[in-house]
């Protein structure tokens, strides 16, 4: 995968092993051949991917843009709730000066969490031996 | 001011700098060691680096001053700027590890194979690169004439030459370390004075951070004039005050008003919104879109995502970079908030940066713990400048070495160049801004920070975010819509630099511009795209399974 070495350095080794080789091409595979040579089963596995990484990113963005941003609208519309106090600090305060960081980091856990599942969901569909 | 350890701190970070320079460097022994660390970086130290690099002397000490001047509506700065990284996760981090591209003109070649849009890539690089330099180095100024009273000129020069040479000698293995410990040494040289600031103010007795009645001198202060301007007095007449004058206080005087200094007061200061009604509102959705969306396209940042070892490693360091950012942006607010108590007399000279370096000795006193506390801050601005100096000058050298000098030579274009070209380019990219800094009239460090990320969120975000999710993008598109809204954005910051002073809805727009050049770019991108359909590469399925697919498969 990599497209830049520096022209110096010799191709890198690569060890190859008989068995290895067998198991990889055995027919079982016959996914991940697909996605390789991109027959309509590979390219809809991976249409299929990218539409559900692509829909948790979008839908994690919705719920910060409505925790986040929303706020600057909610303090326009109703002044009164920059006044109301919490622990003797203003609400404006203690929500964009402290609260901000630990949700964004929990939305943050949250899609490594889940990104990270779809990906083992593909690679288990890509995987599945031939029945 | 007289404190016998601001200078031996300071020097002490510059030496520990260039000397994990040194040593990292004796570990490189490869090109590939040089440019890119072999990537055997592990995610932590990865992302403390990236964290090191991020934290700039917009973060370090603009915050802390824009929150002592107007309050709570600059909270969106800290809030933006790590919210950037959470945007950087959900749409980039991992697909753009797995295009295996190094810069961002590497994407457009990987996923557009057009050889116009990577020129045009590598010049908003630069300039990008260059914008944000240029208040690193002015800040750096600005730091070193405030603690020691030495020349603007020297701070700027020495983090300039120092940076340079590190960059150009110990490449970006070395940058890595150095990196590391900048985020660490920035987050104590901030955590540490803050706990003493609390615990003084809790044994003053909380005194009253926004009383409606004005702000009031802790202690009998002398304030030197520095510009002309009108002093609206407690009593309510007014007095005109030359420059030189020395205006004196004494302990329990109000803070009065200064017509030269534009800053938020009592309940203004303390609540949300302000008089300008929409316009206000404008601009805060402004900057939240330019900082969400600017960091996936500083190019600093972006450089780092390649020493990961695969997309999944990327995903796990942006969000300990997320984690390590907020911790360190609950801290400025608290010097912003506590500086209303204890420095108001930055108020009145509209130096309001320097309340980080202030702060601490002017709260806990004059004796030796003041006096070491200052010296650590001093040393983690400098740390801040140092270290976000680095990132940004490695990869305008990465783009100036790849894309400018191995056209020149016969490699070819897009060839990884060598480390004799990489050191030309790390000396031309570092003259420049230092040249500028030197130059240009003082320009506000948080406000041109701001300004680079809304050319960045108007530019890169758009050409990533689309180049990575959709497949229609074609090589036209990409440029029309890069020229259309980092163009506009372009635009705006150099009206807001040289131009004339606006005022009403252009001042406005042209100030906090991402609200419409984003839009603008991605509208431009799309339709572009759509009427020149035939111009999409053949090979997008490939590229897209190569972005997308997890590494795990080795397909």
């Amino acid at each position: 995968m990599e497209q830049s070495t520096a022209p110096a350095t010799p191709p890198e080794r690569t060890r190859i092993v008989l068995a290895e080789v067998a198991r990889r091409s055995g027919d079982h595979d016959r996914a991940r051949a697909d996605l390789a040579e991109q027959t309509r089963v590979g390219d809809a596995l991976l249409r299929g991917l990218m539409r559900a990484q692509l829909a948790l990113a979008l839908r994690l963005a919705v719920v910060v843009g409505i925790g986040l941003g929303a706020l600057p609208l909610l303090f326009a519309v109703a002044p009164t709730t920059g006044s109301v106090k919490f622990l003797g600090v203003n609400l404006p305060w203690l929500l964009l000066g402290v609260a901000a960081f630990p949700f964004l980091v929990a939305v943050g856990f949250t899609y490594v969490y889940l990104a990270e599942r779809n990906e083992q969901d593909f690679i288990a569909v890509v995987r599945r031996p031939e029945r | 001011m007289d404190n016998p350890y601001v200078v031996p701190a300071i020097v002490a970070v510059t030496l520990a700098t260039v000397a994990i320079g040194f040593y990292g460097l004796r570990l490189a022994r490869t090109t590939s060691d040089f440019l890119v660390a072999s990537r055997t970086v592990s995610p932590t130290w990865n992302a403390a680096a990236i964290g090191g690099e991020y934290l700039s002397a917009a973060s370090f000490l603009g915050i802390a001053g824009l929150i002592l001047k107007y309050g709570v509506d600059v909270l969106w700065y800290p809030v933006g700027f790590a919210a950037g990284y959470l945007a950087l996760l959900l749409f980039v981090a991992a697909p753009l590890r797995r295009s295996g591209a190094f810069t961002l003109p590497d994407f457009c070649e990987v996923r557009l194979h057009s050889r116009r849009l990577r020129k045009l890539a590598t010049a908003f690089v630069v300039f990008i690169g260059w914008l944000y330099l240029v208040p690193q180095l002015q800040g750096a100024g600005l730091t070193l004439s405030t603690v020691t009273g030495a020349p603007y000129f020297l701070g700027a020069l020495l983090v300039g030459a120092v940076v340079t040479a590190n960059v150009a000698l110990g490449g970006m293995r070395a940058i890595t370390f150095v990196q590391a410990f900048q985020y660490w040494l920035k987050l104590t040289a901030l955590a540490v004075p803050a706990m003493f600031l609390i615990l003084h103010w809790q044994a003053d007795g909380r005194p009253q951070v926004a009383a409606a009645d004005g702000l009031t001198f802790p202690r009998d202060t002398v304030v030197v004039v520095e510009d002309r301007a009108v002093l609206t007095l407690p009593d309510g007449s007014s007095r005109e005050v030359t420059p030189g004058e020395e205006l004196s206080f004494s302990a329990g005087d109000q803070v009065p008003k200064v017509s030269s200094v534009d800053a938020s007061n009592g309940l203004d200061w303390l609540l949300p919104g302000d008089e300008s009604g929409d316009r206000g509102l404008f601009a805060t959705y402004s900057l939240i879109l330019a900082t969400f969306l600017g960091t996936m396209g500083l190019p600093h940042v972006l450089v780092r995502f390649y020493t990961n070892p695969d997309g999944s490693a990327a995903r796990r360091t942006t969000l300990v970079v997320l984690a390590l950012v907020g911790l360190f942006y609950l801290l400025p607010t608290l010097y912003g908030v506590l500086g209303r108590v204890y420095t108001p007399q930055l108020l009145l000279t509209g130096r309001t940066d320097a309340v980080v370096l202030l702060l601490p000795g002017e709260a806990v006193g004059s004796g030796v713990l003041g006096q070491l506390l200052a010296a650590l801050v001093a040393a983690g601005a400098f740390a801040a400048f140092l270290s976000s100096s680095s990132g940004l000058l490695t990869s305008v050298a990465g783009v100036i070495s790849t894309d400018v000098l191995a056209h020149a030579s016969d490699r070819g274009p897009g060839q990884r160049g060598s480390v004799r070209d990489f050191r030309v380019a790390a000396m031309v990219a570092g003259i420049v801004p230092v040249a500028l800094a030197l130059n240009v009239a003082s320009l506000d460090v948080s406000q041109v920070v701001g300004l680079a990320f809304a050319v960045a969120a108007s530019s890169f975000c758009p050409l990533l975010v689309l180049g990575i999710w959709w497949r229609g993008l074609t090589d036209a598109g990409a440029a029309a819509g890069v020229l259309a809204g980092g163009g506009a954005a372009v635009g705006a910051v150099l009206i807001t630099v040289v131009g004339p002073p606006l005022s009403g809805w252009p001042a406005t727009l042209v100030a906090q511009p991402a609200a419409w050049t984003v839009p603008l770019a991605f509208a431009v991108m799309v339709a572009v795209s759509m009427a020149t359909r035939r111009r999409t590469p053949a090979d997008v399925s490939t590229t897209m399974l190569r972005l997308h697919a997890p590494e795990s498969l080795r397909l």
